[in-house]
């Protein structure tokens, strides 16, 4: 299972969620499989998904809140895993596609094809729930299930990135229709 | 009033609903202040950067942050300031002591201090200097005129803030 496999059972599970999604490849692969004004696809700032959906969790608490993020991403900024576990968010899932290796910039491994495990990582720093996910049809039996709270899913997954184009849209239109989008403003 | 209750006001007046903040020296009162009062909410952060992430997920939802921090952690912000908050058009305030300058007697905090204004300038972040108890009284126009113009804004607060006399420095 590739992270274009899994953004397959993601986007069937995903309904009226707000979702932050990490820059590169992913965001792409999200954008080319189903691409929604409630999908908010970062492109620079690299390491900084998480910390958005968190200032977003606080400022929207009766939306839920789905951050796709990486390994070698969320390595870049771990203190964002302490400060999400301390604030507790009441209505965020960050779910990160752990394919230990940096594969938009050609697949180099990170420190999570090797000896580190954020799940133990995310444990120590306060999530109220931890779900390590292995293979495909589990994720959306996982997803449906996802509850309110603070969650931390993680999915294992083998390092390689599906042929996609880039994102056709400027970032200042992204950002433009997702705040509509919360303001159920067409 | 002290100027750390004065500076506490003109954030409250500013509308800033949301602070997050990296401590410093300068900025204790505040932060006190801040926390006893209990009326914004405040969040402690790890590290500058990712306060610059928090803050442009929170304006996506429709707050007003602020981030309160040292100068040093301009360094650590470099990137998210352009590439996302600038990028994305987000404006988000500043509010950075400044240490390295006037009246600094930690030699290791010259070298950001030095360069702090220039680098401002550089990246394109527009600044307001309060060295004065009477500049206090500017900051909450200059944040709703910078939120108005959807730009972000540092407020540099100097040392001077909290003493009219300061030793300088000799920086050998």
């Amino acid at each position: 299972m590739r992270r274009f496999d899994v953004f397959k059972e993601i986007v069937e599970v995903i309904e009226d969620e707000l979702v932050i999604c990490n820059l590169g490849i992913p965001s792409k692969e999200l954008y080319h499989l189903k691409d929604r004004k409630k999908n908010f696809y970062m492109m620079g700032s690299m390491g900084l998904v998480s910390s958005i959906a968190l200032g977003l969790s606080i400022s929207s608490p009766e939306k839920k809140i789905w951050c796709i993020d990486g390994d070698g991403s969320i390595l870049m900024n771990l203190g964002s895993l302490s400060t999400i576990g301390n604030v507790g968010p009441t209505n965020l899932t960050l779910i990160i596609i752990d394919n230990g290796s940096y594969s938009s910039t050609g697949n180099q491994e990170t420190h999570t094809s090797n000896k580190t495990a954020l799940e133990i990582i995310a444990k120590g720093c306060g999530f109220e729930s931890i779900s390590v996910i292995y293979k495909q049809d589990e994720i959306i039996p996982k997803l449906k299930k996802i509850g309110k709270g603070c969650n931390f899913v993680l999915i294992k997954a083998e390092p390689g990135n599906a042929q996609v184009e880039n994102i056709p849209l400027h970032p200042e239109l992204i950002r433009e229709r997702f705040m509509n989008s919360i303001l159920n403003i067409e | 009033m002290n100027v750390d209750l004065q500076l506490y006001e003109a954030i409250k007046e500013s509308g800033i609903n949301l602070i997050l903040s990296v401590p410093c020296g300068m900025l204790k009162g505040l932060l006190k202040i801040i926390t006893e009062k209990n009326e914004i909410q405040h969040i402690s952060i790890t590290r500058e950067e990712e306060g610059v992430g928090i803050a442009a997920g929170a304006y996506l939802g429709g707050r007003t942050p602020a981030i309160l921090m040292q100068n040093s952690g301009l360094g650590n912000s470099i990137n998210a300031i352009k590439s996302l908050i600038q990028l994305y058009n987000i404006p988000i305030v500043f509010i950075m002591s400044h240490r390295g300058a006037e009246g600094e007697k930690i030699l290791a905090q010259m070298p950001m201090g030095q360069v702090t204004l220039s680098l401002l300038d550089c990246i394109s972040l527009e600044s307001a200097i309060i060295d004065s108890k009477i500049k206090i009284g500017t900051i909450s126009d200059i944040v709703k005129n910078h939120q108005l113009k959807q730009e972000s804004i540092a407020i540099i607060l100097k040392r001077t803030l909290w003493s009219e006399k300061y030793e300088k420095i000799r920086c050998v």
